[in-house]
C-alpha cells in the first residue's frame, strides 16, 4: 500500500505550480460526495497517472461496489480513459504512462510485484468504445479467454461457456446458427455483444466498458443498456460514456471527472438532480463539456 | 476593421463559386495529366516486358527440341566385348563410339580418308557413346544383334536442322562443311533425321557439348539453395521483426539494431559473397560451391528484406486487436502467436516472396564462393559442388558453341518458370492465411 514517495512529490510539486499559475481552482481538487463505499470490490487510493510530461489524472480515490453500476462522466480528455485503464493495468503497455497510487482488487494491491496481470485481466474485463471482435469465428471468440486460461475440462464444456456467455450477452439467438463465420462479419451492435460476451466468458468479477454504445444506434444501445443492467446482478461494472441519459439510466453511482481531477462522486439520483459542485452542475446542465 | 464577412454577401458567394469552378477545372486537367503519365508508364513497363519475353522465347524455344539421326547399330562383340565374359566392368569399358562410328561407316561407305571420316562422325554427338553403353549394360543380349536407333546429333547439325546455321554461306565460313551437309540431305531424304523433345535438357547437369548440357543440376542446386535460404531467413527474420517490435527496450542498442537492418538491405549483394567467403568457408570450414553455403550467404542478404517487411506487417495490425487480447488477460507471447502473427503472416510472406526472388535471381554473391565453377553431376545433398540457375545462365552466355545461345534462353525461361511456381506457391499460402479472417 506504500505510495512512490518521489512521485508523489513531484506531483505535489506539480500541482503547486498550477495552482500558483492560476490554472486550476482551489476548490477543484476536494472531491465532493464520499469516495468510498462499504465492503468495495476495488478501491482506488490517490491514484497519479502521468504520461512523460503530462500529469493525466490527480489524486484520484475512488471506490467501486459489489452489484453496482458506476458511470465516469465528463468532458473530453479529462482522464476517464486513463482511470478505468488503470484498473486492468492496461496503461502497462504504454511505455510513458506511470501509475502512482493504490489500486486494490479485493484487498490486493494490484500494482504489487506479486500480482500477475494475467491473473488480474481475467478477474476484471474490458470492453472498448469501438466493437474490437478478433478476426476470427464467433465461437473462437468467445472461446478465446476460456482457452488460453484454461477454464474448460473439455469442449463440450468449452460449448457450453461460449452458449451460456452469449446467452447472457443477448446474441445467443442472433448467432447460434454462424457460430462459425467470422466475429467481424457481424453487425456493429451485435460485434460489441460479441465483446461483451467475450469478456463474460472468463467469468470476471469486474468489468470495465469504455464508451461501449458511441458507435452504436440508439436500438442497440439499448440492447446493452439492457444487458449491463442484467449483468449488474452478477458483475460490478464501471462504464465511461459521455451519455448523460445514459449514465442516468444504467447507472447507481456516478463520478464526474474535469481535467484529470475527480470533482464529485455520489448517487446517481444525487449527481443528476443535485449536484453539489458547481462544475459538476455546469456539465449536467450542459454548459459546457 | 468592419469589414462585411465575405462569406456572407451573395456577390461574394458568387465569386467564391467562381474561384472554386476555375479551381476545379484546373484540378481535373492536372488529374487527366497525372492519369496519362500513369498509363504511359505502365504501357511502357508492358512493352518492355513484352520485349523481354518475346526476345527470350523466339530465341529459346528451339533448346526444347533436339535433332536426331537414325541409323542401323551393330552391337559388335568385337567392339563392346571381344572375349565374351559379359561382365559388367568390361561391358563399361567398351568401345562404344567405335560401335555407331562403324554404323556411320556402313551407311556412307564411300567415305574414305581420315579427315573426311572425322566430318562423318561430327554428324552424331559423341554422347551416343554413352547412351548405347546405357543400352547395352541394360540388357547384354543386344550384343551382336543389329538395331535401328535414333542416335542425338551433334550440336552444329542440330543447328543446322533448326535452321540457325545459313548453309548459303561459302562453306569456309559455316561450321558444317558441304560433305556434312550432303550426309545429312541424304538422311533427310530417307526420313532419317527428325526433331523431337529434347528430354537431355531437363535431365542432364551441365556438360561442354551443348546436346549433352542440361539445366537439371542448376535447378536442383537452386532448389536446394533456396531451400537453405528459405529454412534459415524466413524464420530468423520473423523472429528478429517480432522481436524488435513487441519486446525489445526502446533504447540506444536496439536503435542501432535497426539502423544497420536497413543498411544491410542496400549493401551490394557482391559484398555478401566476400562475407560469406570470410565466414563460413575460410572460418567455419563449410564446403565451398555448395548449396549449403550459397544458402547461408543468401540468408545474409535476403534477411533485411524479410525483417523489414515482417516489421512492417507487424506495426499494421490495429492496435484493438493487441488491446482486445491483452484485455482478455492473454500474455505478451499469447498476444503474438494467436493474434499478431496470423494477421502479419500474409505481409510477412510477402516479404519473403520479394527476398527469395531476389535470391533466385542472385549471382554475384555465389561467384565469391565458388558456385561459378563447371559442375556436371547432379548435386545429391547440400554439401555436393552445384551452381544455381542464373550462373548456369551466365555460364552458357560465355560459351562460344552457337548451340549454347538458345539453350541460355532455355535456362532464362526455366529460371522465370522456377520463379513463377515459387511465387504462384507463396500467393496461395497467402491467400490461405487472409482467408481465415
Ligand atoms: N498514450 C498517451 N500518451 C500521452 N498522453 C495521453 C495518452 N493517452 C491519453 N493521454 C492524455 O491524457 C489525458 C486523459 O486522456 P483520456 O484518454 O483518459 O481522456 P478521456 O477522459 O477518456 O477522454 P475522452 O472522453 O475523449 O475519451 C488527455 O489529455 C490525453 O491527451
Ligand atoms: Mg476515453
Amino acid at each position: 500500500m506504500a505510495v512512490e514517495s518521489k512521485t508523489q512529490s513531484r506531483s505535489a510539486a506539480l500541482e503547486t505550480a498550477t495552482a500558483a499559475a492560476g490554472g486550476s481552482e482551489p476548490t477543484a481538487r476536494r472531491t465532493v460526495g464520499d469516495v468510498s463505499v462499504p465492503n468495495p470490490v476495488m478501491t482506488c487510493r490517490q491514484v497519479n497517472v502521468h504520461y512523460g510530461d503530462k500529469h493525466a489524472i490527480r489524486d484520484v480515490s475512488l471506490d467501486v461496489a459489489h452489484n453496482e453500476v458506476i458511470a465516469m462522466i465528463g468532458p473530453s480528455g479529462c482522464g476517464k480513459s486513463t482511470l478505468l485503464r488503470c484498473l486492468n493495468r492496461l496503461n502497462d503497455t504504454i511505455p510513458t504512462a506511470v501509475v502512482t497510487g493504490t489500486i486494490t482488487l479485493d484487498g490486493q494491491d494490484i500494482y504489487e510485484r506479486r500480482q500477475d496481470v494475467v491473473q488480474l485481466r481475467a478477474r476484471v474485463g474490458m470492453v472498448f468504445q469501438k466493437p474490437n471482435p478478433f478476426p476470427k469465428s464467433v465461437y473462437e471468440n468467445v472461446a478465446y479467454g476460456p482457452r488460453i486460461h484454461g477454464l474448460a475440462a473439455d469442449r463440450t464444456e468449452l460449448d457450453e461457456i461460449v452458449q451460456t456467455s452469449l446467452q447472457r450477452a443477448g446474441l445467443w439467438e442472433e448467432v447460434k446458427d454462424r457460430l462459425d463465420q467470422p466475429g467481424t462479419a457481424l453487425s456493429g451492435g451485435q460485434q460489441q455483444r460479441l465483446c461483451i460476451a467475450r469478456t463474460i466468458a472468463v467469468g470476471p468479477e469486474v468489468i470495465l466498458m469504455d464508451e461501449p454504445c458511441s458507435a452504436l444506434d440508439p436500438i442497440a444501445t439499448a440492447r446493452i443498456e439492457d444487458l449491463i443492467d442484467e449483468l449488474r446482478q452478477n458483475y460490478a461494472i464501471c462504464i465511461v460514456t459521455h451519455s448523460m441519459q445514459q449514465a442516468a439510466r444504467v447507472s447507481q453511482r456516478t463520478a464526474y471527472f474535469h481535467l484529470g481531477d475527480l470533482i464529485e462522486v455520489g448517487s446517481t439520483d444525487m449527481i443528476f438532480t443535485n449536484p453539489k459542485h458547481r462544475l459538476t452542475e455546469g456539465y449536467i446542465t450542459g454548459r459546457f463539456g | 476593421m468592419n469589414k462585411p464577412d465575405p462569406l456572407r454577401t451573395a456577390q461574394e458567394q458568387g465569386r467564391i463559386r467562381d474561384l472554386v469552378e476555375r479551381g476545379l477545372r484546373r484540378r481535373y486537367r492536372a488529374e487527366r495529366r497525372f492519369r496519362a503519365y500513369g498509363l504511359a508508364a505502365a504501357v511502357s513497363g508492358l512493352l518492355f516486358v513484352g520485349f523481354l519475353f518475346l526476345s527470350i522465347i523466339s530465341t529459346g524455344y528451339t533448346a526444347f527440341v533436339q535433332s536426331y539421326i537414325q541409323i542401323d547399330i551393330r552391337f559388335d562383340a568385337e567392339l563392346i566385348d571381344p572375349e565374351g565374359k559379359q561382365v559388367e566392368e568390361i561391358l563399361r569399358m567398351g568401345d562404344y563410339s567405335g560401335v555407331f562410328k562403324a554404323a556411320l561407316r556402313e551407311k556412307f561407305p564411300q567415305v574414305e580418308g581420315r579427315r573426311e571420316l572425322r566430318q562423318l562422325y561430327g554428324l552424331i554427338s559423341d554422347g551416343s557413346a554413352f547412351d548405347l553403353r546405357d543400352m547395352v549394360l541394360d540388357d547384354p543380349r543386344l550384343i551382336g544383334q543389329t538395331r535401328e536407333l535414333w542416335l542425338m546429333a551433334s550440336d552444329d547439325i542440330d543447328q543446322l536442322v533448326k535452321g540457325k546455321i545459313d548453309r548459303k554461306l561459302p562453306e569456309d565460313q559455316r561450321v558444317v562443311s558441304d560433305l556434312q551437309l550432303g550426309w545429312l540431305d541424304a538422311l533427310t531424304a530417307e526420313d532419317r533425321v527428325e526433331r523431337r523433345f529434347n528430354r537431355v535438357f531437363f535431365t542432364a547437369g551441365d556438360s561442354r557439348e551443348p546436346e549433352q548440357a542440361g539445366v537439371l543440376g542448376a535447378v536442383v542446386g537452386s532448389f536446394l539453395t533456396l531451400a537453405v535460404t528459405l529454412l534459415l531467413s524466413f524464420p530468423i527474420g520473423v523472429a528478429a521483426a517480432i522481436y524488435l517490435e513487441e519486446f525489445a527496450p526502446a533504447n540506444r542498442f536496439t536503435d542501432m539494431i535497426e539502423v544497420n537492418i536497413n543498411n544491410l538491405a542496400a549493401v551490394p549483394s557482391i559484398v555478401f559473397g566476400l562475407l560469406g567467403l570470410a565466414v563460413f568457408i575460410k572460418f567455419f570450414g563449410v564446403p565451398r560451391s555448395a548449396p549449403l553455403v550459397g544458402g547461408l550467404v543468401l540468408t545474409l542478404m535476403t534477411l533485411p528484406t524479410i525483417i523489414i517487411a515482417s516489421r512492417a506487417a507487424i506495426k499494421a495490425v490495429p492496435p484493438s486487436i493487441r488491446e482486445a487480447a491483452l484485455g482478455m488477460g492473454a500474455s505478451q507471447v499469447q498476444v503474438v502467436a494467436h493474434h499478431v502473427l496470423p494477421l502479419a503472416m500474409p505481409g510477412m510472406l510477402t516479404g519473403a516472396i520479394i527476398g527469395m526472388a531476389r535470391a533466385l535471381g542472385e549471382s554475384a554473391p555465389l561467384l565469391m564462393i565458388g558456385m561459378v565453377a563447371f559442375i556436371a553431376d547432379i548435386p545429391g545433398s547440400l554439401t555436393d559442388p552445384a551452381t544455381v540457375l542464373p550462373v548456369q545462365v551466365f555460364l552458357w552466355a560465355d560459351s562460344p558453341e552457337r548451340a549454347f545461345l538458345e539453350r541460355t534462353s532455355g535456362a532464362i525461361m526455366v529460371l522465370l518458370v522456377f520463379l513463377l511456381v515459387m511465387n504462384a506457391a507463396a500467393v496461395i499460402l497467402r491467400q490461405k492465411f487472409e482467408r481465415r479472417w
